[in-house]
């Protein structure tokens, strides 16, 4: 059970203009600013949760995921995960979580991935079979039998992160936090690793708090969204909840031959050129069927696609909308 | 405790591949051994009343300086550290269930002690083959060997909390190469790694050894020569106990205040 509670941080910025002028000044005399980083952030999550934790940058993700993951100390507020405060207990609190910093890495660099595993297996204190079952499981899951053997160093992106969210979970932890872990990855690999998440989630009953920008990821993972901007939650629900409140609109590409599209009320022609028109149709006024019914009487349709609203442009939508 | 065993081992192997490191390090410093010896025989030649210690016990010290560098010098700092500061990467320390006093600690001694092992037998050995003066001789008293050991632990115990001040420094400043340079040119000069605290005027030498800097090698050296023996001894290692926990508790109190208001940046 993770609990949050008014947790505010404010960060001090120094800032100055460019210029040997402003520079020389800003020696005597430092004009700060500060952020609010995190306002008044409140929320719960229970075990066996997978949340998704969205945002634009600079909205306050990482410094929710620092401060959950006990290296940053709030300003204010409570934190309780699993009856321990973060911050306050932080070696007994991290003896529970996982962390995956998607930008940084764990593994040692110039020995072999596995020797890095065994390191951990120590600082964690796992025992030999629950290592051994972990670590079984984890090289399987994530398909790393070759790969642990390998320097760090010499491993692509993907391979890399495959082993880093192993890393995080060898201890069986039972909250995992994963900051942009899918960050730089090619599909294949993306996949690979939302699927993992998936089944850990579902296995072990692990709860996984996730930030990315990666709408798939979010579409793929979370049931719920959590979302921040300009330190505050904005938004806390789950993702269908939020596409069937702006759903009214659908998406509709046409390819035709023959003649012009019709004037038709509900539909907004949004660009039309060489037989190729895209257009929205407000299902409130007009059925997507009677639509296509019109125009399919009117020119010959050669091919057709639909689209409801997709969860990036939800969140572009949302963005606006809180003005963030 | 075995967590910080086990990172031990790891610094220790780590630091035992480094042969050609090792090899010359251990010219460097039979290069600076006979120097030294030969400026201060020149120096006991000129007068020899002035000369403040017997000159075997005086070559003993530079020969034990000589192949213990690495546990005393005041100038190595683990520089993952320092860089796990600057770029951040202190973040995946920080999540693990460790005290990260103690680990880094155990880094510090666990690659001082792996670089120490390395170097000390060969420059040992020759040096105790030359001829008297200018040779490294045995203890007067097997209780000073014993105590040799034992200061020369807790002194290696002073120099690396006192390392581990500049990495808490290094929280504050992020860059920590002003406060280094200053923080090891006064441990090198008071320490006597430049120049035997006997050297110096008493009066100043009094005040020195009674601070952490006077237990860090003065201390475990010159009891090994005899130049410090008797209450002096025993007085002298109280104050290097002293030392040894005020330095490694204030540093542990530091950090975890330093902890509390770090903030790794960016995503």
């Amino acid at each position: 059970m993770i609990e949050l509670h008014n947790i505010s941080k404010t960060f001090r910025v120094a800032r100055r203009n460019s210029g040997f002028g402003e520079a020389v000044k800003a020696l005597f005399k430092r004009e700060y600013t500060e952020i609010h980083a995190l306002s008044d952030v409140s929320f719960r999550i229970n075990d066996g949760e997978m949340v998704g934790y969205i945002g634009p940058n600079g909205a306050g993700k990482s410094s929710t995921i620092k401060i959950m993951s006990g290296i940053l100390t709030p300003d204010a507020g409570e934190c309780t995960i699993n009856g321990l405060t973060p911050w306050k207990n932080r070696a007994a609190h991290a003896a529970n979580i996982g962390v995956v910093f998607g930008q940084r890495s764990q593994l040692w660099w110039d020995v072999p991935v596995i020797d890095s595993f065994e390191l951990l297996k120590d600082v964690y204190r796992i025992s030999a079979p629950v290592y051994r079952d972990s670590l079984d499981e984890l090289v399987t899951l994530l398909d790393l039998s070759e790969i642990v053997r390998t320097p760090a160093r010499q491993l692509s992106l993907g391979q890399r992160m495959r082993c880093e969210i192993a890393a995080s979970l060898l201890h069986r932890p039972s909250v995992l936090f994963l900051d942009e872990p899918t960050i730089g990855l090619d599909a294949v690999s993306k996949i690979a690793v939302r699927e993992f998440i998936k089944k850990i989630n579902r296995e072990r009953g692990t709860t996984v708090i996730l930030t990315t920008h990666d709408m798939q990821d979010i579409e793929a993972l979370t049931e719920r969204i959590l979302l921040i901007g300009t330190g505050r939650i904005l938004l806390d629900g789950s993702l269908s909840e939020l596409k069937s409140k702006s759903s009214s609109v659908r998406r509709m590409n046409l390819q035709f031959t023959d003649g012009t599209l019709p004037p038709l009320d509900g539909v907004t022609v949004q660009s039309c050129e060489n037989g190729h028109a895209v257009c929205s149709v407000n299902t409130d006024i007009l059925s997507v069927s009677r639509a296509i019914e019109v125009f399919s009487s009117a020119v010959s349709i050669t091919d057709l696609s639909v689209e409801g609203t997709t969860a990036e442009e939800l969140i572009v939508s949302l963005y606006k909308e809180f003005d963030i | 405790m075995k967590k910080y065993l086990t990172y031990f081992r790891i610094r220790f192997i780590g630091g035992l591949q480094y042969r050609a490191a090792a090899l010359a390090g251990i010219s460097t410093q039979f290069a600076w051994g006979f120097l030294y010896i030969l400026l201060y025989s020149a120096f006991c030649r000129a007068d020899p009343e002035a000369f403040p210690m017997e000159f075997s016990q005086l070559a003993s010290y530079v020969w034990l300086q000589q192949a213990f560098l690495a546990l005393f010098m005041n100038w190595y700092y683990d520089s993952d550290i320092l860089s796990m500061i600057s770029d951040g990467s202190i973040a995946y320390e920080l999540v693990r269930p460790l005290d990260i006093y103690t680990l880094w600690f155990t880094k510090t001694v666990a690659a001082r002690v792996s670089k120490a092992v390395l170097r000390c037998f060969p420059i040992l050995i020759v040096a105790s083959l030359l001829p008297d003066p200018y040779g490294l001789t045995l203890p007067p008293t097997p209780l000073h060997a014993v105590m040799f050991v034992l200061t020369m632990v807790l002194g290696m115990f002073v120099v690396t909390a006192f390392s581990m001040l500049i990495y808490c420094a290094c929280f504050y400043t992020v860059n920590a190469t002003g406060v280094r340079m200053v923080a090891q040119s006064i441990a090198d000069f008071l320490s006597g790694s430049e120049l035997p605290l006997p050297f110096m005027p008493a009066a100043m030498r009094r005040v020195i050894e009674m601070t952490p800097f006077g237990v860090m090698q003065n201390l475990p050296f010159r009891i090994y020569s005899g130049s410090i023996t008797g209450d002096e001894m025993w007085f002298l290692t109280g104050m290097q106990l002293f030392w040894t926990f005020i330095l490694i508790g204030g540093g542990w109190l530091w950090m975890r205040a330093a902890l509390k208001k770090v903030v790794v940046q960016g995503g």
